[in-house]
């Protein structure tokens, strides 16, 4: 069996006196498309900021194909990132440069490099999350929520990352605006061979989306199984999650 | 256990002291560390000259105006008060040795730096704090971007580089408000106000006030940048990282001044 893209084990890391992940174990296998749910303050962005290297687990293991990333740091912990693109909640983008240079910014690593063929490179990502060549010039903040989600994506995939994540990506979208976003996470992963890990709570975008769906309960995966079964898994914590009931073992 | 009681409450006074310096002593490491992983980093390549220059901009030539008109009217009311002070002694002829003497060592300085501090650290405290709060940190860690080089770095290089000239060009107007008032309301001549001034003006003194110069603008972008990358918690959170930038920066410079000036004339 192949090994997988992504593997945590016994991840765990608390802040003060409150444990975000407890031993977090999870599998995620090249090209696949999976969704995170839980609970708003679940530990799930907490768990992707550990895959990213931005926040240092307490304990466990994180291996990207096959190599460990926890403890790394500068250039060894750059090199890993390189595989890895985000896209952020609040999409991110550095409000003082204008739409070009954000989505080129992982090229240029911020250093002024000569416009003409930075552009092109915009311009084709823009292009691949279906915006037009008219918003280069765009500051981030005259861009409506959609957009700039859309030229965060552009960003995050101008590197050609084999891994993408989402942090809840149709967050704060209208419903037609969610499903661009959708559309665009499938053909990623369906087109491009990337493997994509997103968390959500919208279980219309999860049920989209996503191959296989893992649940995270007070900092550890109670559940996970293939899209069709998030209606029937037989699991008390996911029928309460997907149904949106109050009452239930989640309190 | 009702016996531990009054001991606890004979305690508590202590624990409370103890906390407040263990609190202090970590917060003296905090900075330490961000110093040094600043300078250590920004030594370092990727550099970023176009940033420097932007920062360079921001902090020294926008300032000026603000600088300028304090200069100018500190040196004029400090030249008021001398004579005011002096003329009770008949002392008015001192006017322009305090003047050149009190600009460049104290005033000129101290007043900038303030000025600045109020400027640029809350603005800074500002910009890097949203940056946080709206992950564009983490997106530039993401994008493979270390933000003490490309963030931290060019403004403390372009504070400390900006605050000297700033001090120079302040010093330089504050003697010249000095010099306006005197011969313009107090009656001096001025062939003999300048020929007073170039007496007392030396070279050591400009020497110190630049050496606390780029002090102070260690501090202010400093200050800045600490508090801003520490954000927590929101707007509110930017607020609180933009009034701590400022207080610090004030108290950092305040008292480096003293202990310049104290170790200068020791």
């Amino acid at each position: 069996m192949a090994e997988s893209k992504i593997v945590l084990r016994d991840v765990g890391k608390a802040f003060g006196p409150n444990r975000v992940l407890d031993g977090v174990d999870l599998a995620i296998e090249a090209g696949e498309s999976l969704a995170i749910i839980g609970q708003s303050g679940s530990g799930k962005s907490v768990m992707l900021k550990c895959i990213l290297g931005l926040i240092r687990p307490d304990r466990g293991s994180i291996l990207i194909d096959g190599e460990e990333i926890v403890g790394l740091s500068g250039a060894a912990l750059d090199r890993r990132r390189a595989k890895v693109g985000m896209l952020f909640q609040g999409s991110a983008l550095f409000d003082s440069l204008p739409v070009w240079r954000n989505v080129t910014f992982g090229l240029t690593q911020g250093r002024a490099v000569s416009g003409a063929r930075m552009r092109a490179i915009a311009e084709e990502n823009l292009e691949r999350v279906g915006l037009d060549r008219q918003i280069l010039n765009l500051k981030p903040s005259e861009l409506s929520g959609g957009m700039q989600k859309r030229v965060a994506l552009a960003r995050a995939i101008a590197l050609r990352p084999e891994i993408i994540f989402f942090d809840e990506p149709t967050t704060g979208l209208d419903p037609i605006r969610a499903d661009v976003i959708n559309d665009l996470i499938v053909s990623l992963v369906d087109d491009l061979g990337v493997t994509a890990v997103t968390i959500t709570h919208d279980m219309a975008s999860a049920r989209k989306i996503a191959h296989r769906v893992a649940m995270l309960y007070q900092g550890r995966i109670v559940w996970k199984g293939p899209r069709d079964r998030l209606y029937d898994s037989g699991n008390p914590y996911v029928d309460q999650f997907v149904q949106g009931r109050a009452d239930g073992p989640i309190q | 256990m009702a016996d531990l009681r009054p001991a606890a409450a004979i305690l508590a006074p202590f624990v409370a002291i103890g906390r407040a310096v263990i609190a202090m002593f970590a917060a003296i490491g905090r900075v330490a560390l961000f110093t040094g992983r600043t300078i250590g980093r920004g030594l370092t390549p990727p550099y970023y000259p176009s940033r420097f220059f932007e920062q360079l901009a921001h902090i020294g030539w926008f300032s000026l105006p603000v600088v300028g008109l304090t200069a100018i009217f500190t040196g004029a009311a400090l030249a008021q008060q001398i004579y005011t002070a002096g003329s009770r002694f008949s002392a008015q002829s001192t006017v322009p040795a305090v003047v050149v003497i009190g600009m460049v060592r104290e005033l000129g300085p101290v007043l900038v730096g303030l000025m600045v501090a109020g400027r640029v650290s809350s603005a800074m405290a500002a910009e890097i704090g949203t940056m946080r709060v709206t992950e564009q940190l983490d997106a530039l860690a993401t994008l493979r971007t270390d933000s003490y080089r490309y963030l931290i770095a060019p403004r403390l290089l372009a504070a400390v580089i900006a605050l000297p000239i700033m001090v120079f060009v302040a010093n330089a107007i504050g003697i010249m408000g000095g010099w306006l008032l005197a011969i313009e309301k107090l009656g001096f001549n001025s062939a003999n106000y300048l020929d007073f001034t170039r007496r007392y003006m030396s070279v050591d003194d400009f020497k110190m006030a630049l050496v606390k110069a780029g002090v102070f603008g260690f501090f202010i972008a400093l200050m800045g940048c600490y508090h801003g990358d520490r954000t927590a918690g929101g707007a509110a959170g930017v607020g609180n990282a933009t009034r701590n930038a400022v207080v610090s920066a004030f108290m950092l410079i305040l008292a480096s001044n003293f202990f310049i000036t104290a170790t200068a004339f020791g």
